[in-house]
C-alpha cells in the first residue's frame, strides 16, 4: 500500500513540534523508535497519527524507555535506513549511554530534542541543561530558535548526517514550549520538494547487505579506542564543517532560507554584544535595536551549530568587539558556563582585547525579559567605556534573593 | 517461511558451514559457543544477530578481529535485544517500501545476552521487545552468574552458590535467594513461544529453535551454559554437567507455547539426585559441610516441587 501525500499550504501555523513531526514524514523516515516525553511527545504522537492516517510508510516502534528508543533507533541505522527520534531532559538522561554508542558506532541518526531543564527539582519547562550533557557525546547539535527553523534544520540534519563522509548522527535542538508549542507562520516545502532535498537513504555497513556480514560494535582497549575517538573528532573538526555549510547553501537556493553556523545580528560595527542559542536570540535581536536607537551599538551572535563549535567564526566576529556576554541556559556546576569557555577558548591566543562576562540565566523555563537584556547591554556598553569587566566575571539574572555573582 | 535445515546426527551438525568461527577467545570449556553454534547452525537462512556487553561479547568482535560470519551488532550490556528490534523493524520497513538489497531472502533476528543481562540489567528492555511481539528470538545464555566481569551474583544465581558478591564464608552460605523465574515471566507476555534447553540435549535444542525460526513473532529461549571458571569443574566436563543439569531436573527442558500450553520435552530415564549436581562444582562445596546439608535436601524439594508443578501445567495446559 502506497502511503498518500499531504496537500499543504505555502505558510502553515505549527508550533515547533509539529514543525518537526512534519519534517520526519516528508524526509520519509524508515524506523522512528520513540519514547513519549514532555515536551516533545507532541513530535512523536504527531508522528503516530501520520502513520494511522497513512502519511508514512516506514515502521513506528513505541518503546518503553528512551534508553530503549535510542538502543532501537541504533540497531535499525545498523541495519541500514532513515532512523529518527525526539526526546528532551531526563529522557535524554536516560539515553546518555546510547548517545555516546550511537556517534562511536558512526550511525546516522536524528535526534530531536525538546530542551527541558534536568530534575532534581523536576521542572517540565525550557532550559538548556539536556543540551550540555549531550555536548561532548560526539553528535553534530544544531539550534533552532522558532518553529521554522525546527522544520527547516531537520532536513538539513538528516543531509549531513546520512552523507558518507560523515556518518555522524544530529541533534536538532529547540526550546521547550516556547518553540515547542508555541504556534507560528512556518514556510512549507511541498512533499516531493523536501525529499528531493534529502534524497533517498543510501546504506552504508548495512546489516541487512547478506552478501557483506559487518560487525558493529567491536571491542577496543588501549591498542585502538584513542584512534577510533581522535578519527571521530578530526571528521567533525575537519569534514562536518564544510558539509554543514554545503547543505546550508543547497537549502538557501532551494528555500531562500539562508542559515549560518553562527547567525550574526547587527554586528558589523557593534561595541557589545550577547552570544546566546534557543528563542533568547529572537528576544535579544529586538534589544539590540531598542539599544542601537538608544545610542548603544548592540549585535547579537546567535549559536546555530552548538557542535562542531564553530570556534574560527566566533572568533572572526568577535575580535572588535569590546565586550561580549556570554549566556548560558544551564546550571554550570561548580564552573563558568559552556558559552563563556567556548567563547574564551575562541578568543584567547588571539589580539582582540574583547571582554567577556558570563551570565546564567532562564533555569527552568524563567523568562529572560527585555529588561533584563536592557540592563545587561548597558553592563556591557559600561564594561567597554571602562576598558575592564567591572561586575564579576559570572552572574546570575532573573533569580530572586541577593545577587549572585563569582569568579 | 523457509524450508528448515535437516539435522540427523550429531557428525552432520558438527560439520554445518560455521558463522560463528572456532577463533574466539572464549575460555575452553565454555559452553557459550557450544550454545551460539547450535542455535546458528539449525538453519541456513541469513542471520542478524546481537550480543549484550559480556563473555560472548567481549570473546567474539575484538577489533580488528571478529568471529561472526554474518551481520552482528553490540551496543550495550542492557540493550542487545532491542538493538535486534530496532534491525527488524528496518527489515520489516524496507520490505514494505520494497528496498531490500536481496528481497528473496528470509532473515532470522537473534540477540543473545548473559543471565546478568538478561535477568537483571536488561530485563526491561527484554520484556518490551517480547510485548511488542517483534519477530526475534531473545537467547539467555544462563550461566546463572557474572561471568565476564568475575564471578558476581545475578539474580539468576541459585541458593548456595557462592559468588564473589555472595561470597560463602564462616557465617555465609552464599547466595541466599533463589534464581528467578525467567521462563515463566517471558511465557507471561504471552509470546509465541518459549522454551528452555541445554547443549547436551542437541536435538531437543535443535527441535526449538527451529519451531522459534518458524514462529513468526517474539520468542524466548533460556540455554542452560555450565562455566567451567565459575561454576568450577575442569574444562572437559562441560557436557557431563549439562548431563547432570537436564538429568537432576535442576534445568528441565520444556516449552511454553502462547504463554499457557506447557509442554515437557525431556524425561531423564534416571533422575539423578539433585545432590550428584552439586557436588560436581565448586560453587556449591560448601553445601557439604554438615551444617549446610540441610540446604541440599531443601534444593531437592524445591527441584521436586518445580517438576510437579510443570507437570500439573503440561496436564492442565493452563
Amino acid at each position: 500500500m502506497a502511503f498518500d501525500k499531504m496537500e499543504l499550504r505555502d505558510i502553515e501555523v505549527w508550533d515547533g513540534n509539529f514543525a518537526a513531526a512534519q519534517a520526519l514524514r516528508q524526509c520519509q523516515v524508515d524506523v522512528v523508535s520513540a519514547y513519549p516525553i514532555t515536551p516533545s511527545t507532541p513530535i512523536v504522537e504527531g508522528y503516530a497519527k501520520f502513520k494511522a492516517d497513512n502519511y508514512v510508510e516506514g515502521e513506528f516502534v513505541m518503546v518503553e524507555s528512551e534508553h530503549a528508543a535510542m538502543s532501537g533507533c541504533i540497531g535499525a541505522a545498523a541495519a541500514g535506513g532513515r532512523v529518527a527520534t525526539a526526546t528532551s531532559s531526563q529522557g535524554l538522561a536516560l539515553m546518555a549511554e546510547t548517545l555516546y554508542q550511537a556517534s562511536g558506532m558512526r550511525l546516522p541518526i536524528v535526534l530531536n530534542i525538546v530542551n527541558r531543564a534536568l530534575a532534581a527539582p523536576l521542572n517540565v519547562n525550557g532550559d538548556h541543561s539536556d543540551m550540555y550533557m549531550a555536548r561532548d557525546s560526539g553528535w553534530i547539535q544544531f539550534d533552532a530558535y522558532c518553529p521554522q527553523e525546527a522544520y527547516d534544520l531537520n532536513f538539513i540534519a538528516f543531509k549531513v548526517s546520512e552523507d558518507h563522509d560523515v556518518r555522524i548522527p544530529a541533534i536538532v535542538n529547540q526550546d521547550g514550549f516556547m518553540t515547542s508549542h508555541t504556534a507560528q507562520g512556518v514556510k512549507t516545502m511541498d512533499d516531493d520538494t523536501a525529499y528531493g532535498f534529502v534524497g533517498e537513504y543510501k546504506p552504508m555497513n548495512d546489516m541487512l547487505d547478506f552478501e557483506y556480514p559487518v560487525t558493529h560494535g567491536v571491542q577496543t582497549e588501549e591498542d585502538w579506542h584513542f584512534e577510533h575517538k581522535a578519527r571521530q573528532h578530526n571528521d567533525m573538526m575537519t569534514i562536518v564543517p564544510d558539509k554543514i555549510d554545503a547543505a546550508f547553501a543547497e537549502f538557501e537556493k532551494l528555500t531562500g532560507r539562508k542559515y549560518n553556523q553562527i547567525e550574526e545580528y547587527s554586528m558589523e560595527d557593534a561595541d557589545v554584544a550577547v552570544v546566546c542559542m534557543g528563542t533568547s536570540v529572537e528576544t535579544a535581536r529586538e534589544v539590540a535595536l531598542e539599544m542601537r536607537e538608544k545610542g548603544i551599538k548592540a549585535g547579537v551572535v546567535g549559536i546555530r551549530v552548538f557542535r562542531p563549535f564553530p570556534f574560527a567564526k566566533i572568533a572572526e566576529v568577535l575580535k572588535d568587539v569590546k565586550a561580549v556576554a556570554a549566556l548560558d541556559r544551564s546550571a554550570p556546576g561548580g564552573t563558568a558556563g559552556a558559552l563563556f569557555n567556548e567563547i574564551a577558548g575562541a578568543l584567547f591566543n588571539t589580539d582582540s582585547k574583547m571582554l567577556l562576562s558570563g551570565y546564567i540565566y532562564g533555569l527552568g523555563g524563567r523568562d529572560l525579559t527585555k529588561k533584563h537584556l536592557v540592563d545587561l547591554y548597558t553592563e556591557l556598553q559600561a564594561n567597554a567605556d571602562a576598558g575592564k569587566v567591572l561586575t564579576k566575571q559570572q552572574q546570575f539574572i532573573g533569580v530572586r534573593g541577593p545577587k549572585l555573582a563569582y569568579l | 517461511m523457509s524450508e528448515m535445515k535437516k539435522i540427523k546426527n550429531l557428525k552432520e551438525f558438527s560439520t554445518s558451514a560455521d558463522r560463528f568461527e572456532g577463533a574466539n577467545l572464549l575460555c575452553p570449556g565454555c559452553a557459550h559457543s557450544i550454545i551460539v553454534r547450535e542455535v546458528l547452525n539449525a538453519t541456513n537462512d541469513d542471520l542478524v544477530l546481537a550480543a549484550s556487553t559480556g563473555c560472548l561479547e567481549v570473546c567474539t568482535a575484538v577489533y580488528p578481529y571478529t568471529s561472526w560470519d554474518a551481520s552482528w551488532i553490540h551496543i550495550g550490556f542492557e540493550n542487545s535485544s532491542t538493538a535486534i528490534s530496532g534491525a527488524e523493524a528496518m527489515y520489516k520497513a524496507l520490505k514494505t517500501k520494497g528496498r531490500l538489497k536481496q528481497p528473496d531472502r528470509n532473515p532470522k533476528f537473534v540477540a543473545f545476552g548473559g543471565d546478568g543481562a538478561s535477568y537483571d540489567i536488561g530485563f526491561q528492555w527484554i520484556s518490551g521487545c517480547m510485548e511488542r511481539n517483534h519477530d526475534m528470538m531473545y537467547v539467555v545464555l544462563d550461566n546463572e552468574v557474572y561471568a565476564n566481569t568475575g564471578g558476581q551474583r545475578s539474580s539468576s544465581t541459585p541458593i548456595g552458590a557462592s559468588a564473589t558478591t555472595t561470597p560463602a564464608g564462616s557465617i555465609s552460605y552464599g547466595e541466599t535467594r533463589n534464581k528467578k523465574d525467567m521462563m515463566g515471566i517471558m511465557a507471561a507476555h504471552n509470546i509465541p513461544y518459549a522454551a528452555q534447553v541445554a547443549p547436551n540435549k542437541w536435538k531437543d535444542m535443535v527441535k526449538k529453535i527451529q519451531k522459534g525460526f518458524a514462529t513468526e513473532g517474539a520468542v524466548f529461549i533460556n540455554a542452560v551454559s555450565p562455566c567451567t571458571t565459575e561454576w568450577k569443574f575442569d574444562p572437559k566436563d562441560t557436557m557431563m554437567l549439562a548431563d547432570l543439569a537436564t538429568d537432576s531436573l535442576v534445568f528441565p527442558l520444556y516449552e511454553i507455547i502462547d504463554g499457557h500450553e506447557l509442554n515437557i520435552t525431556y524425561r531423564p530415564k534416571n533422575v539423578v539426585p539433585v545432590e550428584e549436581y552439586l557436588a560436581a562444582q565448586g560453587r556449591f562445596k560448601h553445601l557439604f559441610k554438615d551444617e549446610y546439608k540441610y540446604l541440599i535436601k531443601e534444593w531437592q524439594e524445591r527441584v521436586d516441587a518445580n517438576w510437579a508443578y510443570l507437570n500439573r501445567r503440561e496436564e492442565a495446559r493452563v
